[in-house]
């Protein structure tokens, strides 16, 4: 064979991840209007067929693309039927929402499968334009992903707000790159090592190029001060989307940035402590400002934005924390990934099914679930804590481990700062889960079996009001359907099985990582 | 191999494993009937005591150091986390005290009406979280137990716990349950980081683990700098101490009890509380000794204001929860103390007051549960002439008060006395203090037996009926291990001596 078929032939997943997705545009012209659910089934079909494709393909094999441009290699293996596997429940979750809000599900499902092919891409990058290429992909589905709630005025802001930055940060990048260029003469992410630990080469024009590659990621990843836009846009965009947005395009900017400092800025031995630096202001910056100003809102979509911009706080600590010849940061991002996702499935899945039912999304609509629904609300609860990082739940192990890869790396500091800030979020988190446990159903009278110290002729009273009142009672919810309590069984079995058992998962993390960053 | 050596050898994995895998049964049965959860807990809690009863029995005294230990392969290199597990003669009279408790909990907890399946799926996953803290040798899965034990307070208080206005200020259920967590967490969070501190140390003298036991040979090789030690050791102090109800810490105590239902004031005074001490002397104590040995003068003062403060602030109250939950503050005191005093008679005493006011802290909350489960009311200025009503309460109460008074031929003078003993040596002008808070104790209980217990029968109060036969026996059985204990401690000393002998080696 020769390179080039070879090159194409390392490629294959790729080429029928978007043949996958024009397929499902295909499709979408002629399916009658009643069966458009298909696409949906045919996309999560071929999200699975892929991902064990791949696997089989794949495993194993070290393979250098293009002369260095892309790598398909273990890292980018695992990333790659991550990504798939979250694609398959982000639209197992999606599909009664779209049924239900959305119009065109067909374009819905085929521009989510592009976005998951960008995703890939960036995984497997190893060169800053292709790196560029692959993220406008993921960034340009996730613009009209955010703008499909057509009718709703909220989603089409938030998709405004989203290019406008988007571009705008976009711009930022491509400057730091051609900057990067002018001075390495070359874009490959070992290049930039090389240039960078070369003494006279390193000037201020390369410094400020890396820099603009920081912002531009920040800005991505939604890192604090990058992370203005977050808010908005995760209130504004159709409900999954927040989810995809809030677990798979961070998942993605995580996987193509840790293997850019991997391989860019790690190997410059002289620089890289003054980047660890930088990264950790960033890194504490972001615990801060997204847990306590997490504390301050009342939209769930919201909240769960800044809880957000707090978990990427968590991610570049870890990133700040990596070195030659220790790759338990690495292996610490990762995992915290996988559990984050895991986790953050279960409460948007749920929400997902609240709103639904209910077309609510603020805090204190979830008032009373525990008794309207306690299967959504266990559910809720068992996320919220497990992203507090509470036992038994995956939230508490990879955040464990985490924060020892953190603490090992020299920032125990930063670990320190990203322990309190993890106790800021229970704060919040137990907000929500008050809501769902103790505040009565809206519309019934406060709790009447907490007999408080009231002598009992006030208890008869609120009997009264608590009978008068049950007409007006918000009703009972239904279990949520078939397919997302397959998304909430299917996270709670993972968030389970990582907070107790997470061996297997790490070693395959472990030989991912291994590739970055050889050598433990 | 036989049943008995199998039992034997997963004593320790089964008496955690059994009450977090019955939490997850329990979801599963029938939400039409309630009473199921209730039996099914019962059963859970039995089989849990009698494996607390049979390691406690088991438990050698005579061969000393950790016993039943087996070690489960979880995570390799480079984190090195193993579930290793192991009871030594501090741990073993907790796993009984957290067996006895939890079961006597369960068999009262009959009252919950509402979501009662939840209530003990939390129950008992509270429970599971302190037998792991009291059986396992890795400083991540004590970590990981004791966050588990302190999870699910929040909804236990939250969801069942009562609000009480006390006129001037109401102390809502949330409010408890939210300050009780806030502190908590804010504890693990100093624990969190020590433990980070000393992974990254040992990773730096060459062996990263988790491993307790080796930590502990790390830090007698001298592998711990004296300087890490002095910063690390106030982290575990206060982390742990917030549990322990440590002053200036120990604010979310009473409010905790006075909001959260019996059952759960049960687990929380009778053995959480226990676990922040038991956390001082198991990382603290035993990981950073040098710290330790620095900061104890620090500890013992903190201690005695805790006796002090406990008692005064137990005398001024006029809520019976409120009195108790400060006595509890104050007995909590003789336990740092007894353990500040590094000395094998004090921390002996400590271990074992550990072990007697748990059993008579539960006991208080059963009675004042049971009480408040009738009358509806716990203001002690209200109540009274309670013995005519409810003459078994009045006589179980009156021996859980005079335990906690220290009347010789209790548990509780036993324990103090030792607490005594040990500080006197060094520490005497504290340990009058510490006597004097005794005294101060002997006002406050026998006042509140006497202005609500005894007294002029009230018309008010002459429709409550007494204690039900369940708390009958669970009170009994209680008043019984106190006496027992106070009469014949031995049984339970010989076993505490050996693990405090090994524990002050290093000092």
């Amino acid at each position: 064979m020769s390179t080039v078929t070879e090159n194409l032939y390392l490629l294959t997943p790729e080429f029928l991840l978007a043949a996958l997705a024009l397929l499902v545009f295909a499709l979408d012209l002629v399916l009658p209007e009643s069966r458009k659910t298909w696409l949906a089934w045919i996309g999560m079909a071929g999200l699975t067929a892929l991902a064990i494709f791949s696997v089989r393909m794949l495993a194993g094999r070290t393979e250098s693309l293009y002369g260095g441009l892309l790598a398909v290699d273990q890292f980018s293996l695992f990333f790659k039927v991550f990504f798939m596997g979250l694609g398959v429940f982000i639209i197992l979750s999606s599909v009664d929402f779209v049924k239900q809000h959305l119009s065109h599900p067909g374009e819905f499902y085929g521009i989510l499968l592009f976005s998951i092919l960008g995703m890939n891409m960036m995984a497997q990058a190893r060169e800053l334009v292709t790196a560029y290429i692959a993220l406008e992909l993921l960034s340009f589905s996730l613009y009209v992903l955010t703008a499909y709630a057509r009718g709703n005025p909220k989603s089409n802001e938030a998709a405004l707000k989203y290019i406008i930055i988007g571009a705008f940060s976009t711009a930022v990048l491509l400057y730091g790159i051609s900057m990067i260029y002018s001075v390495a003469g070359s874009t490959h992410f070992d290049a930039l090592a090389e240039t960078l630990s070369s003494p006279g080469q390193a000037g201020p024009v390369l410094w400020v190029g890396v820099a603009f590659l920081v912002a531009g990621l920040g800005f991505k990843l939604a890192a604090v001060p990058f992370h203005m836009w977050a808010p908005d846009v995760y209130e504004g965009a159709p409900l999954p989307v927040t989810a995809y947005l809030a677990i798979a395009s961070k998942a993605g900017a995580a996987a193509l940035a840790l293997r850019l400092i991997s391989e860019g800025l790690v190997p410059a031995r002289e620089v890289w402590p003054h980047w660890q630096i930088i990264l950790a202001a960033l890194a504490a910056a972001s615990m801060l400002v997204g847990n306590l100003v997490a504390l301050a809102q009342r939209n769930l979509k919201r909240l769960m934005a800044y809880s957000s911009i707090g978990h990427v706080g968590y991610l570049l600590a870890g990133m700040a924390a990596l070195n030659i010849g220790g790759g338990m940061a690495a292996n610490g991002i990762i995992f915290y990934l996988v559990g984050y996702a895991a986790t953050s499935l279960v409460v948007f899945a749920a929400l997902i099914s609240f709103f639904n039912q209910t077309g609510q999304e603020e805090i204190a609509d979830l008032a009373g679930l525990a008794d309207r629904q306690p299967l959504l609300a266990a559910a809720i609860a068992i996320g919220l804590f497990s992203l507090a990082g509470l036992p038994i739940f995956a939230g508490f192990t990879i955040k464990f481990y985490l924060f020892a890869a953190v603490a090992q790396g020299g920032f125990l500091w930063l670990a320190g700062l990203a322990i309190f800030s993890s106790l800021i979020s229970l704060y919040y988190y137990l907000q929500v889960i008050r809501q769902m446990y103790i505040q009565p159903v809206p519309g019934t009278a406060p709790d009447a079996s907490g007999h408080g110290e009231e002598p009992s002729h006030t208890a008869s009273h609120g009997q009264a009001v608590a009978g008068h009142a049950s007409e007006t009672a918000a009703a009972a919810l239904r279990t949520p359907t078939g397919m997302l309590l397959a998304v909430v069984v299917a996270g709670l079995v993972a968030v389970l099985a990582l907070g107790v058992y997470p061996g297997p998962l790490l070693e395959a993390i472990e030989r991912a990582s291994q590739v970055i960053l050889p050598g433990i | 191999m036989d049943f008995f050596t199998a039992i034997e050898q997963s004593a320790l994995f089964l008496i955690v494993l059994a009450p977090i895998a019955g939490a997850l049964l329990t979801m599963f049965t029938s939400r039409e009937r309630p009473q199921d959860a209730w039996h099914f807990a019962i059963l859970v809690s039995a089989i849990t005591l009698a494996l607390s009863i049979f390691i406690f029995v088991q438990y050698d005294f005579r061969a000393g150091g950790y016993q039943l230990t087996h070690i489960f392969r979880w995570l390799g290199y480079p984190l090195d986390i193993n579930l290793s597990l192991g009871v030594d003669g501090i741990a073993a009279p907790l796993v009984l005290l957290n067996g006895i408790i939890l079961f006597g909990g369960v068999l009262v907890a009959q009252t919950i009406k509402r979501r009662s399946r939840d209530f003990f799926v939390l129950l008992l996953a509270l429970g599971g979280g302190v037998f792991g803290v009291f059986v396992v040798r890795d400083l991540f899965f004590l970590f990981f137990f004791y966050e588990l034990a302190v999870l699910p307070m929040y909804l236990l208080i939250g969801v069942w716990g009562s609000s009480t206005d006390f006129g001037t200020f109401r102390r809502t259920k949330e409010y408890g349950a939210m300050k009780l967590m806030l502190f908590l967490v804010a504890g693990s969070v100093l624990i969190w980081v020590g433990i980070l501190a000393l992974y990254v140390q040992a990773w730096k003298a060459g062996a990263p683990t988790f491993d307790m036991s080796t930590l502990a040979e790390m830090a007698q090789r001298g592998d711990f700098s004296e300087g890490l030690q002095r910063w690390v050791f106030p982290l575990f102090m206060i982390g742990f101490g917030v549990l322990a109800g440590l002053w200036p810490f120990h604010t979310w105590s009473p409010d905790g009890h006075v909001a959260a239902p019996t059952a759960v004031s049960m687990l929380h005074a009778g053995v959480l509380m226990k676990l922040g001490a038991y956390g001082i002397i198991r990382v603290g104590m035993e990981l950073t000794p040098a710290g330790a040995e620095a900061w104890m003068p620090v500890l013992i003062g903190l201690g005695t204001v805790n006796v002090l403060y406990g008692a005064f602030s137990a005398m001024s109250q006029g809520d019976l929860k409120y009195v108790i939950g400060y006595s509890s503050v104050s007995h909590m005191g003789y336990v740092i103390m007894g353990i500040a005093t590094l000395h094998p008679i004090g921390v002996g005493g400590a271990v074992l007051q550990m072990f007697s006011h748990g059993i008579m802290t539960a006991l208080m909350f059963v009675l004042v549960g049971a009480i408040y489960d009738r009358a509806h009311i716990r203001d002690i200025n209200v109540l009274n002439g309670l013995v005519k009503r409810m003459g078994a309460a009045t006589f179980f109460f009156a021996i859980a008060g005079l335990a906690s008074l220290g009347l010789p031929g209790l548990s509780g003078f036993v324990a103090e006395f030792m607490v005594f003993t040990g500080a006197f040596k060094e520490y005497l002008p504290l340990a009058v203090l510490a006597v004097a808070g005794a005294a101060v104790t002997a006002v406050y209980i026998l006042r509140l037996l006497a202005r609500s217990f005894f007294g002029e029968a009230d018309p008010r109060w002459a429709h409550l009926t007494d204690l039900s036969p369940v708390e009958k026996g669970v009170a009994g059985a209680f008043v019984l291990i106190l006496i027992a204990v106070g009469v014949w401690p031995e049984p339970l000393l010989r076993v505490i001596n050996t693990g405090v002998a090994s524990l002050l080696k290093v000092f």
